[in-house]
């Protein structure tokens, strides 16, 4: 994708979503920026631009974001109708300009779901995600009790693939990506990485059932096989697994045992 | 401020260490400290700053425990926080390679590393917990990486001459925060933790004198929050962004910490930073952060740089008898693998002599040819894969093809606020844990450390030492009606409205990129006594500058980053004066503080124990008055004080 660069750098026209709060509506703005350079970051972009609106006393753009190294989740973004941007495997904060011709037109809005509602601009409300954690994404063990860490061996394929699924960055483009703006992935991940490690098994049904209930509670949508999940994911998070987390949701509807609530006092 | 420190003789610093022999103090310690009966907990409640691997895994064992924990963060979730960027490992003395690591290996490893600049007994603490850690780790389902058999894997890291560090590929920090973070969500969804997030801790409140809450702002509708409590606990880690451009997440900041010290916590050995060797150089005036390539990369990569000053010539067209390995040229027996502060000293003072490489001359060499033709292509893709990608996204180059071009970024505080050895600061109730303290890596920290010492503070230390200040003080109930928030709210309201109304013609952001530079220039790898005498005068220039020409849009009613961010600066500009004025004042050279006029004939650090052989603990007495020196003494009484040496 890499393009012939500007010699003063790019001139990109942003076309971006601003919304003052959660209920007001919102509408594009455009900006034309001269000279962007193509070793800039796409959210360094923004910076330069935000710089500029506030040299003119204008409200800046605002936007998520905290390590600007793909790995906290903060970034989002949806960049001409991709989640994250156009690369593969990248977030938007670790997207950078030299992708982009001289004279291009970007389009950029905030990840839309029913269940991320809009805070401002471009910012979005994704603590749904923590409360679906909340319900179940844990092993329970309390701090002191664990057995000695080589007690208990784990084959190295079965912990890699853990590991796969542990990598979800919890940001939230699959929600964005999906038309039925479904958290499945997002579950999936959770789900398998922990359903992977024999620590997990005692807990199997109860985390299938109860997170399964918590993202339907949030209003997250069902999953129609679109897997543009999979596509927009930053950090690759196999589709494979949300069949996984629907067998295990399956096994643990058969098994019914109930589903957990708080954890037991005293835990 | 006036150029001299007020130096007080009597010490108020009791550092509480335990007596007896070295490996039994903790264990004695637990023993003499007093316990709170499991119903009486639920009792206390606990406001707890800060989500990181400290907050977290404090948070969490305490509700477990039975206490009542509110907890708060900036980010909009408590994953996000920055040790989720930690990359290469976490370090404890299981010694499952059998290579002769022990609890006393890693101590004493720890403070011959940190410079003879830490508290002995709080790092053999530490190493003696490491192991539980992993313990704990590993029942939460954290994916370490494992060898064929099932057993974990280990690897050597940031020179150690012991394979003692736990990894989870290159996101150890991402998978140990996430174990915590679980643990934490369990317990919010018990109901025994009250989870908020974007919100920001703007002051500390005393009730007769000792640490009873906190004012917070929730950053999503601007409202000021008053939360009172029986202790807390501030996790909010290191303060590496008052050098604008460093490897710590764009919102880390010294607010907690600094308004805590206001309030009257002692701040200890805030000139304490580390500069880490191997990050991305700087690409442009737009840089908004530095990313760090894991040092693990030196393992295989070997450093150089022309031989020749000024040669522009492309790396690949330079001949190998032309090439100066300096690394292993000065240090034979270490090689590329010198600890941070020698490696990142060496690369600016190869740039220095005009040998930089790049546009900017501001980077050196990091080449994988003679691996990849030793080990193979893939070889080396198995093991940095991901890393090679990062650099590649960044900087449009292939590092298979053309050597990495790395600089050393600041990357690590190890000053903080002064705790004692129950992680208490010198304002009763007020404990600081994780990189926001400062008690265990002296002055350098060693890789793989940070993590192993904030999960060991939230998991098994403050666990304990909590009880010291709940059992064994009087703690009479005290509401957010007190007139002590009613103060703290209006004078963090009556900042916030100060910063709105100065409406002038520069953006917090380009004031803080100006400390930044200041600091970086004068204040970072090498430092003396002219160059911050001059830096403590541009920090106090821009501070000005500051309250009287910054530009906020907005209000502080709403969402508003600039605003955000605005506040931080504020405290950052009033920051950066104690950190330069610790480092006029520490006249040696030690771990990351290095003053060129301490040094040996060959360039080496010369640490001067007859002198600074001590904790140097800041009192606050007021912005542009002089504050009050304080020394804890360092007594060394099993690793004794030698000059270390990588040649
Ligand atoms: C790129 C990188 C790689 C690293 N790799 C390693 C490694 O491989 N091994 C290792 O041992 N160490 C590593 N470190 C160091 C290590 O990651 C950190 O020292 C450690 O994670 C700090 O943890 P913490 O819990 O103290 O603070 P943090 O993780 O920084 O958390 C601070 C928390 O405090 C909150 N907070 C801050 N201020 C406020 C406020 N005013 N109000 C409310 N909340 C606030 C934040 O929201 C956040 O939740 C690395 C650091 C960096 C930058
Ligand atoms: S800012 Fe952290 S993932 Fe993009």
């Amino acid at each position: 994708m890499s393009a012939p660069t500007h010699a003063k750098g790019l001139r990109i026209t942003l076309r971006v979503w601003r919304q003052s709060g959660p209920s007001a509506s919102g509408a594009f703005e455009t900006h034309a920026l001269e000279s962007v350079s193509p070793d800039m970051s796409f959210l360094e972009m923004l910076d330069v631009l935000n710089e500029s609106l506030v040299g003119t006393g204008k409200s800046p753009i605002s936007f998520d974001h905290d390590c600007r190294e793909g790995i906290c989740g903060a970034c989002s973004l949806v960049i001409d109708g991709h989640a994250h941007g156009p690369d593969a495997e990248t977030t938007t904060c670790q997207l950078h300009m030299r992708h982009y011709r001289d004279g291009a037109t970007i389009t950029v809005e905030p990840f839309r779901a029913n269940a991320f509602p809009v805070v401002r601009d471009l910012v979005v409300d994704r603590s749904a995600f923590d409360r679906i954690i909340a319900a179940g994404g844990f092993i329970s063990v309390n701090t002191g009790s664990a057995p000695e860490a080589n007690s208990l061996p784990v084959g190295k394929p079965l912990a890699d693939e853990a590991m796969d699924n542990a990598a979800c960055i919890g940001c939230g483009a699959c929600v964005a990506a999906c038309p039925n703006a479904s958290a499945m992935l997002f579950v999936a991940a959770k789900i398998s990485h922990l359903k992977l490690l024999p620590q997990g098994a005692p807990e199997r049904e109860s985390r299938a059932l109860a997170m399964v209930e918590a993202m339907d509670k949030e209003g997250f949508g069902n999953c129609t096989n679109h897997y543009e999940c999979g596509a927009a994911c930053p950090k690759g998070i196999p589709v494979s697994s949300i069949a996984r987390m629907n067998r295990e949701f399956l096994r643990a509807s058969l098994k019914s045992s109930p589903p957990r609530g708080a954890a037991p006092e005293g835990a | 401020m006036s150029d001299t420190t007020s130096k007080s003789g009597g010490s108020r610093l009791d550092s509480k260490v335990p007596s007896g022999p070295m490996a039994e103090r903790w264990t004695r310690h637990k023993f003499d400290l007093k316990l709170i009966n499991p119903a009486n907990r639920r009792k206390f409640h606990l406001i707890v700053v800060g989500t990181g691997l400290a907050g977290s895994s404090a948070a969490a064992s305490l509700a477990e425990m039975g206490y009542r924990v509110t907890v708060l963060c900036i980010q909009d979730s408590p994953r996000r926080a920055h040790s989720i960027a930690a990359q290469g490992g976490i370090n404890a003395a299981k010694n499952y390679p059998n290579d002769g690591d022990s609890v006393h290996r890693l101590f004493y490893d720890t403070v011959k590393g940190g410079d003879f600049r830490a508290r002995e007994s709080n790092v053999h603490r530490l190493a003696e917990v490491s192991t539980r850690i992993i313990d704990q780790c590993v029942a939460q389902g954290v994916p370490f990486a494992r060898e064929y058999g099932g057993l974990l894997a280990n690897r050597s890291f940031g020179g150690a001459q012991v394979s003692r560090t736990f990894y989870a590929r290159g996101q150890t920090g991402q998978q140990l925060l996430l174990g915590a973070y679980s643990a934490l969500e369990r317990q919010v969804g018990a109901g025994r933790v009250k989870l908020l997030a974007r919100r920001e801790m703007l002051d500390l409140v005393l009730v007769d004198g000792i640490a009873r809450g906190i004012v917070a702002r929730n950053l999503v509708t601007g409202e000021y929050e008053r939360h009172a409590g029986d202790a807390v606990l501030m996790c909010t880690g290191g303060y590496g962004n008052v050098f604008y451009l460093s490897t710590n997440a764009k919102a880390c900041n010294v607010t907690a910490t600094w308004r805590a010290h206001k309030r009257g916590a002692f701040f200890a050995n805030p000139c304490f930073t580390q500069i880490h060797p191997t990050c991305i150089p700087v690409s442009g005036d737009h840089q908004s952060k530095l990313t760090l390539m894991s040092e693990s990369l030196r393992n295989d990569g070997r450093v150089w740089v022309p031989e020749r000053s000024g040669d522009k010539r492309a790396p690949n067209e330079i001949p190998e008898n032309e090439r100066d390995y300096y690394l292993e040229r000065l240090y034979p027996s270490f090689g590329n693998l010198v600890p941070r502060d020698v490696a990142s000293r060496s690369a600016k003072e190869q740039c220095d002599l005009k040998k930089g490489v790049g546009e900017s001359g501001m980077a050196v060499y990091l080449d994988f040819r003679d691996a990849i033709a030793r080990d193979s292509e893939d070889a080396i893709r198995a093991r940095y894969g991901n890393l090679f990608q990062m650099y590649e996204r960044i900087t449009g180059e292939d590092p298979y093809r053309v050597p990495m071009r790395i600089y050393p970024a600041v990357h690590y505080t190890m000053g903080g606020l002064w705790v004692d050895y129950n992680l208490e600061s010198t304002l009763p109730g007020l404990f600081v844990l994780g990189e926001a303290n400062f008690s265990d890596h002296g002055a350098n920290r060693l890789g793989a450390s940070a993590l192993m010492q904030g999960l060991a503070d939230g998991y098994f230390v403050i666990p304990a030492t909590i009880a010291s200040h709940l059992a064994g003080r009087k703690l009479a109930p005290v509401t957010t009606d007190h007139a002590a928030f009613a103060e703290a709210e209006s004078s963090a309201r009556e900042r916030i409205a100060r910063i709105l109304s100065v409406q002038g013609k520069r953006s917090a952001d380009s004031i803080h990129r100006e400390l930044g530079l200041t600091m970086w220039n004068q204040c970072g790898m090498a430092r003396d006594k002219a160059g911050l005498g001059q830096a403590l005068e541009k920090i106090r220039a821009l501070r000005e500058e500051f309250w009287e020409n910054v530009r906020v849009p907005g209000d502080s009613k709403n969402f508003n980053q600039t605003l955000e961010h605005a506040g931080r600066v504020a405290d950052f500009l009033e920051f950066a004066e104690l950190l330069a004025l610790d480092a006029r004042e520490r006249e040696e050279s030690c771990g990351g503080h290095f003053r060129t006029e301490h040094q040996t004939p060959d360039g080496e650090a010369r640490r001067d124990d007859e002198h600074f052989s001590h904790a140097s603990a800041w009192e606050f007495k007021g912005v542009g008055e002089a504050p009050a020196l304080h020394k804890e003494p360092l007594n060394f009484e099993i690793v004794h004080p030698s000059t270390r040496s990588y040649k």
